[in-house]
């Protein structure tokens, strides 16, 4: 405890620091981008290789609007409200009605990081990465932080209908229930199939996988 | 290194405050350990054979006309090297643009030594075992010249004022099928992709510390990589198309996190997992 109060005033100190105003806002000053020109621009500066081609610079509305939001401009609540909407109007349930795949697939594609890059083709097999961005089972200890903590999702939730579609739709496209999320839209934009997205919900909800039971190993 | 450790200890505080004792304790060792990996690394850069052979390549008369790079004007006037790269990405004026490192030796090796930028620019990285391409090499002469000096991307030529403005519109531009942009990680403090520590580029600190040590030898690659690589492989990260060498968007971007670290002291090449 000692080490901590000792600690607690310098990491006070450092957290000012660090949140010191970004430079960028103010550079940035009156200077007007124009949108159709910046467009242009990146095309002229990317060139198509395999998946990757340049319709990838064509933004949607939502990516759009979430740039503008990012940089730390406004998200007009109508915006907003649309973003959401459109998310879980593009949600597909799957098609059988059964949302528990295998725990073991779906821990590979927690793992696996692969998949639409421009170094990947067309058979590579596209991976959820889920450990890039959050902890998920006690056996992975390398894993991100730039999401939440999955560890012990289904024990600590449960597996009611609505914990279930919850999780299915969160997966299918993270908008829906969070504007301008950072986490990509694995079921609307086509990176996961189906049988993969039932496989990571397993690994999610199965109290039998290694989410949940810290005696079985991934 | 210090601010490093604190930030660690921080994290395992605030991660303790929090409650989550076992896997924090965890992280503070993974990370320490990381951090003294890093600093044994740096006794022994092997960087510095790569800076041995872009001296060789500066001086030595090549290309059609046979002329060296010595008279090349990287901002500082001819053939000065001291400082030059914590100056730039800048706006030329003989060239009419803003213009990084990498662009700059393209414009010299063509104009001075007479070769044509497809050449120069086929193959300007190096691929896995291979040693360093003769653009890479420059790079790490270059860059080795502005060790300790303080960084100072100008913001005084407009056309410097407007590529840090798009550069910024660059970085927070989402697109591809994962709708990422350069933000997505690069945008908040103490953020990991797995183990690996993501700098918020949007901050004075964080970006400074980043941008001092690029080039670096990637000791995974066993490779000297430059600015432009590096934020090529970003972008294959982002699912975005390939990024062209010395285009247009690469140099705003340099231009934008160049200005967000002025006042740090370059310490480049660097050496990095």
């Amino acid at each position: 405890m000692l080490r901590m109060n000792a600690l607690a005033p310098a990491c006070a100190g450092l957290a000012m620091a660090l949140s010191a105003a970004s430079a960028s806002a103010q550079q940035a000053g009156d200077i007007k981008v124009d949108y159709d020109a910046l467009v242009a621009e990146l095309k002229e500066s990317f060139s198509e290789k395999g998946l990757a081609k340049l319709d990838r610079l064509d933004q949607s509305d939502m990516q759009k609007a979430c740039s503008r939001a990012d940089a730390g401009g406004e998200l007009p609540a109508d915006v907003s409200g649309r973003i959401t909407k459109e998310a879980m109007a593009s949600i597909k349930p799957p098609a059988d009605g059964n949302y528990l795949g295998d725990w073991k697939a779906g821990e590979k594609v927690a793992q696996n990081g692969r998949g639409l890059q421009f170094s990947d083709t067309a058979n590579t097999v596209n991976g959820g990465n889920c450990y890039a961005c959050h902890q998920m089972t006690k056996a992975e200890i390398s894993f991100g932080n730039i999401g939440p903590s999955l560890y012990q999702y289904g024990k600590l939730r449960g597996d009611s209908k609505e914990i279930v579609e919850y999780t299915w739709n969160k997966i299918y496209n993270s908008h829906a229930y969070m504007p301008c999320s950072n986490m990509p839209r694995f079921g609307a934009a086509g990176i996961l199939t189906e049988q993969q997205l039932k496989d990571v919900m397993a690994l999610l909800l199965d109290p039998k996988s290694p989410v949940n039971d810290d005696s079985v190993k991934p | 290194m210090k601010s490093m450790r604190m930030a660690a200890a921080c994290m395992a505080v605030a991660a303790l405050l929090a409650g989550q004792p076992a896997a924090a304790a965890e992280e503070s060792d993974t990370a320490q350990g990381i951090a003294e990996y890093r600093e044994m690394l740096s006794d022994g850069n092997p960087a510095e054979l790569i800076e041995m052979t872009g001296e060789d390549l500066w001086k030595e008369p090549r290309g059609p006309k046979a002329a060296s790079l010595e008279q090349c004007d990287l901002g500082m006037g001819p053939g000065v090297l001291k400082g030059a790269y914590a100056h730039m990405p800048r706006y030329f004026k003989d060239a009419d643009k803003v213009m990084d490192l990498e662009t700059r030796l393209v414009y010299c090796m063509v104009n001075l030594q007479g070769f044509t930028a497809e050449e120069v620019t086929k193959k300007p990285f190096s691929g896995a075992g291979q040693y360093s391409t003769d653009m890479e090499s420059l790079v790490a002469y270059v860059v080795a010249q502005s060790r300790g000096v303080e960084i100072a991307v100008p913001q005084e030529h407009a056309k410097e004022r407007e590529a840090f403005a798009r550069g910024r519109e660059i970085f927070y531009f989402r697109g591809g099928p994962y709708d990422f942009s350069c933000a997505s990680c690069h945008s908040r403090d103490d953020q990991r992709i797995r183990l690996q520590d993501l700098p918020n580029l949007t901050k004075q600190e964080p970006a400074r510390a980043a941008f001092s040590t690029w080039p670096a030898y990637r000791v995974s690659q066993g490779a000297l990589r430059s600015m432009q690589w590096r934020l090529n492989d970003c972008f294959r990260q982002q699912r975005m198309p390939v990024l062209k060498y010395g285009s247009q968007a690469s140099i705003d971007l340099t231009v934008f996190l160049g200005v967000n670290a002025n006042g740090g002291a370059m310490n480049a090449p660097a050496i990095k997992r």
